[in-house]
């Protein structure tokens, strides 16, 4: 009995430090299956081809520009739109509602977080994309700035729980001191409690670009998929096409171990490098939350 | 002079606030409203015909069944695989892991899963299970991926709830006698069982409603029967929504209104239960 018992302890705690290591090697087994279907790229392409303005793989070019700027100024979009709305809603929900109201809107910017991406692409094309080309009088209604719009309320939700966590981790100490001196409420939210909890802040805004960078349903279904160098501002306003797009829209269609394969594959390899960026410097900005669930969770 | 700046601050303030509000209400409300569209769009749609039918005409009729089963196939794919091992993975942080360089490493893994593009995470799925395995597109591969996606998720939240269990209850169990793993089994897992129960659930939730990952590594765009084992491919809520949202011409809008509510009614209804376990287990609470 006794000997049993040890010989089962022995090995579920085996067991068990083997599933702790899993993630390690996870991040290592990704890592190493984009290396070895993405790297074939660099060397099938010549460099000057991947680094050209032109992508059209049918007739093998494959210049990943367009794409890279297309990830970019819809993530801009998105980020005009989530770092405003998502600090100002942190604050308010922090700062400013009262506790019944609190109650109210914390679930529902959670539920934001769970809406997945396809069913907020789909009232894209239905109801943002024909109002915004009326509203706006363009062409069409599938441009980047839609895909920023959506990108944004995706955004969101990391953005509010993070940055709201790192506000009410700020001391009440530090808010009494601001009104004893005689601070309006509205100078002590932003003369005192932001700036203490700017690390906080700082970590959900980089998650929320994160998050907006990666994001790709609802970006390939309402961006309308032209691969146009983007580098005005004005680009804004018509389609253009993500990295993450490219990847899920012509992956179903190309021979396993072609170029364009290889070629796809290494984009995603530049993906997961943008995300360990973004990633690591997020969680090695001071802020240590208590609650890290929630920041991997939004 | 004076009594006019203290007034301007006032004014400032009550300004500021009143555009904070305004700003909290227009990121709320369009949530609402989204939830209300979508079901008073797409509630005419659903009939008993439409939940329990096969699609036929090119998916311009009939029903959405076999996505409805794939989904669920999907999901509970998804939760043999990730479960188990993040919840092993969480005991192993919260019990054992000792704060070296090493767990330091594993919880950055963990927040870069976390981080990881979802199509990414398909890409993957399709070099390692679908060709470097041979899985095929199927139900396996699919669920497999989706699993190390959720992983984060539920490792993360498991330990949460692992930790707030006191640190007494362990030390009392060891003190009588048990030993550690009959301590974790049997006190501290069963205190924290709500807890992660709500992490998994809000996990699968998300997988359930993936696209991305499951593109290339298990989704059929049709299948006429419903898949008969891990090896078949299924077709699945989310990417039956973006098929005839965007590569079926001439689909009627109504469908298309039918499929996202009974989506949204199955992620909805798991973020409800994971909500409902979570408050529950709060008030039941007696540490």
């Amino acid at each position: 009995m006794e000997k049993t018992l040890n010989w089962r302890e022995f090995i579920i705690t085996r067991a068990i430090k083997a599933s702790g290591y899993s993630a390690i090697v996870f991040v290592a087994l990704i890592f190493f299956f984009l290396l070895r279907e993405g790297l074939p790229a660099l060397v099938e392409v010549p460099l000057s081809t991947l680094f050209s303005v032109r992508w059209y793989p049918i007739e093998s070019y494959f210049g990943i520009l367009p794409l890279i700027t297309g990830s970019i100024i819809v993530t801009i979009g998105a980020a005009l739109i989530a770092v405003p709305f998502g600090i100002g809603t942190a604050v308010f929900i922090s700062e400013i509602a009262p506790r019944w109201l609190r109650e109210i809107i914390k679930p529902l910017v959670e539920l934001l977080g769970g809406l997945p991406s396809v069913v907020l692409g789909f009232l894209g094309i239905l109801v943002l994309s024909p109002f915004l080309r009326r509203f706006l009088d363009l062409p069409t209604g599938l441009t980047a700035f839609t895909g920023s719009l959506l990108l944004g309320g995706i955004a969101v939700p990391t953005v509010v729980s993070i940055a709201e966590d790192a506000l009410d981790a700020v001391p009440r100490s530090y808010r009494e001191g601001a009104w004893a001196l005689g601070a309006t409420r509205w100078q002590t939210i932003w003369r005192v409690t932001l700036p203490a909890a700017r690390s906080g802040v700082l970590t959900g805004i980089m998650l929320g670009i994160g998050r907006a960078i990666g994001e790709t349903m609802a970006v390939m279904m309402v961006t309308g998929n032209a691969p146009v160098l983007a580098l005005t501002p004005g680009s804004l306003f018509s389609p253009a096409r993500t990295m993450t797009a490219t990847i899920a829209a012509e992956m179903g269609e190309v021979a396993n171990a072609s170029v364009h394969y290889h070629v796809l594959f290494f984009i995603g390899m530049v993906l997961f490098i943008i995300s360990l960026i973004v990633n690591i410097a997020a969680s090695s900005v001071v802020f240590r939350s208590k609650k890290r669930a929630e920041r991997v969770l939004s | 002079m004076k009594r006019i700046f203290s007034l301007n601050r006032h004014l400032i303030e009550r300004l500021g606030f009143g555009l904070l509000t305004l700003m909290a209400l227009l990121t709320v409300l369009p949530i609402v409203g989204v939830v209300i569209y979508i079901l008073a769009q797409g509630a005419p749609a659903v009939s008993l015909e439409f939940l329990t039918g096969f699609p036929h005409d090119g998916m311009r009729a009939g029903g959405i069944l076999p996505a409805i089963i794939g989904t669920l196939y999907l999901t509970i794919g998804t939760a043999v695989f990730s479960v188990p091992l993040g919840v092993a993975a969480a005991i192993y942080l919260s019990e054992y892991a000792s704060d070296t360089g090493l767990t330091r490493l594993i919880r950055i893994a963990i927040i870069n899963l976390a981080g990881i593009p979802s199509v990414v995470y398909g890409l993957f799925g399709l070099g390692l299970f679908v060709l470097f395995l041979q899985f095929g597109t199927s139900i396996l591969a699919a669920s497999l991926t989706l699993s190390i996606m959720t992983l984060p998720v539920i490792i993360s939240t498991a330990e949460e709830s692992l930790r707030a269990v006191p640190q007494a209850f362990r030390t009392v169990s060891i003190s009588l006698g048990a030993t550690r793993w009959q301590t974790i089994r049997r006190i501290v897992l069963k205190e924290a069982l709500p807890g992660i129960l709500t992490g998994v659930i809000l996990g699968l939730e998300r997988a359930a409603g993936e696209t991305a990952p499951i593109l290339f590594t298990g989704a059929a765009f049709f299948l006429p029967r419903l898949p008969g084992s891990p090896f078949d491919a299924t077709m699945a809520l989310p990417y039956h929504l973006f098929v005839i949202s965007t590569q079926v011409p001439e689909m009627p809008i109504q469908i298309q209104y039918g499929t996202a509510l009974v989506l949204l009614f199955f992620v909805l209804g798991m973020n409800l239960i994971a909500t409902v376990i979570r408050s529950r287990a709060r008030a039941k609470r007696q540490w």
